[in-house]
């Protein structure tokens, strides 16, 4: 690799980790204001002007607490959990795409930090370490409404992964390849895969509403009945860790979906945008695109949230494994009899 | 049986159709209406710095008049601590002193008249009681304070500003 590569990489991951945790920071507020609009309120306004200054008096209010472990948890693994959390959230956006290749001077530099050909595997490996950092904190708590909410956790994470991957092996059938960039590349202009995936799509996004713990799933954290649920004894920053891993979460699968199904950095007309204004302007208009997509996404979890009440544990298993399974299967099925047939009929 | 009220309405238990069955048509009913409220404007007063206006005749906190001289027009009589529901008012009477007709317009004013803030229930009986027209509820709210014994409202509290002439 080279230097000039390699010092490109180290700065794209730095801005990229930058980004998410901006990102997810004012996801916090963007949620409270929405959340506002939505109850016909107004929201945070306080902090700064309309409250843009609230996402920081909130961080630091969490540093400032005072840090408490409760004397039977265990110390170690109390730790480890908020950590492991916050660790998996930030790591999956490593494969992302954020746009084409921008080419300074001779060089070309993928606006991606790594392009490994399994990137789509990677993501859902990343995703299913995430509910480690879950567990482990429910289970070090010593806490019984914690270690339920762990538990709920981490046999939801199990259930609504299978018919995620299932609804994205119906889309890896038509584009024929893990990597992400791959995947992103095909989707050029507005051959965006959500036309031919629509079924897979909405599976895929329920299973993301599932895995991200968010309303309608949010039975890990359901005060009702579980106080906080799995972060019930956590206080202070490692609390804030764990808030913070749902909206990191929530912007890298924003990030996945736009990526796999909504056509990631691709917009129409790109070709006579990069006529027109050149490669480099076209690239960087194709990112803010990609971003555009993300936040509508994020935008839209919201809006989920404060419309839909939360499902009860057996309808939640009912959906994971009675419906979406089944759904996904014959999905699956379906895009392979219509790939076939519009092979033969020589599309 | 036939019903009384000829209002008995028979429910019948439909299953689900699959479109109701599906989920998703409610769902995106439901985000049609969380929608529209988006976009209403926010039914918040934001409190310190605007203020919900008091109706014309609300009642809070008392205050004790003065005539058109400036003089306290309560004589001490002590109808409205008998009026009062929830004996909040008392009051202490005495005779006016030859030099103090500027202060007093009756031969007889109070002394000592407190009302017990925590006490009180704002019925407004004390106004309707009063022959001289010397007591209305018409300030504002009575304000949050630490100690019982702060909610007993002397004479310093409730007398209107003097004139100022």
């Amino acid at each position: 690799m080279e230097t000039a590569d390699l010092i490109f990489r180290i700065v794209l991951i730095v801005i990229v980790f930058a980004i998410s945790l901006v990102v997810a920071m004012y996801s916090t507020y963007a949620e409270r204001k929405v959340a506002a609009f939505f109850q016909d309120r107004i929201g945070p306004n306080r902090a700064g002007p309309w409250g843009i200054l609230q996402p920081l008096a909130d961080g630091g209010k969490m540093f400032l607490k005072e840090e408490i472990i409760p004397t039977n948890a265990t110390g170690f693994l109390f730790i480890v959990g908020p950590s492991l959390a916050i660790l998996t959230a930030c790591i999956g956006s490593a494969v992302i795409p954020w746009g084409k290749a921008i080419s300074i001077g001779s060089h070309t530099f993928d606006l991606q930090v790594t392009d490994i050909n399994v990137g789509v595997l990677y993501i859902f490996g990343v995703v299913s370490l995430g509910v480690y950092g879950v567990m482990i904190g429910g289970w070090a708590s010593n806490n019984k409404y914690s270690l339920l909410g762990a538990i709920r956790a981490a046999s939801q994470n199990i259930s609504y992964e299978i018919s995620m991957g299932l609804s994205i092996i119906a889309l890896l059938m038509l584009t024929g390849t893990l990597s992400l960039k791959e995947i992103a590349e095909q989707q050029h202009s507005w051959h965006w895969n959500i036309i031919r995936q629509p079924l897979g799509f909405i599976l895929f996004i329920v299973c993301a509403f599932a895995e991200t713990n968010r309303t309608p799933f949010d039975l890990p954290e359901c005060e009702t009945e579980l106080v906080g649920g799995y972060h019930t004894e956590y206080s202070s920053m490692k609390l804030g860790f764990y808030l913070f891993a749902e909206y990191i979460n929530m912007f890298i699968s924003s990030a996945v979906m736009a990526t796999l199904y909504w056509g990631g950095y691709n917009y129409p007309f790109m070709d006579d945008v990069a006529a027109s204004l050149g490669a480099n302007p076209a690239a960087i208009i194709g990112v803010v695109v990609l971003f555009a997509k993300i936040f509508l996404f994020i935008f839209f979890f919201m809006w989920v949230r404060w419309t839909i009440p939360r499902f009860r544990y057996d309808q939640l298993m009912d959906l994971g494994w009675k419906i979406l399974i089944p759904l996904a299967i014959a999905n699956i099925v379906l895009t392979g009899i219509g790939s076939t047939l519009l092979t033969h009929l020589g599309y | 049986m036939e019903s009384l009220s000829n209002k008995k309405k028979v429910l019948e238990v439909k299953p689900l159709n699959f479109l109701e069955r599906a989920y998703l048509p409610a769902i995106a009913g439901g985000l049609a209406t969380t929608m529209k409220h988006f976009f209403k404007k926010p039914v918040t007063i934001s409190y310190p710095e605007e203020k919900r206006e008091y109706s014309e005749n609300f009642r809070g906190m008392h205050s004790l008049k003065r005539d058109e001289n400036g003089k306290e027009r309560c004589t001490a009589c002590g109808l409205c601590a008998l009026s009062c529901p929830a004996e909040a008012i008392t009051m202490t009477a005495a005779e006016r002193q030859p030099g103090e007709e500027h202060l007093y317009r009756e031969e007889k004013y109070a002394a000592v008249y407190e009302i017990n803030m925590l006490r009180c229930i704002f019925c407004g009986l004390c106004e309707e009681a009063c022959p001289k027209e010397a007591i209305y509820l018409d300030g504002d709210h009575v304000p949050a304070d630490y100690l019982r014994k702060d909610f007993i409202y002397g004479k310093d509290k409730l007398v209107e500003a003097p004139l100022n002439q």
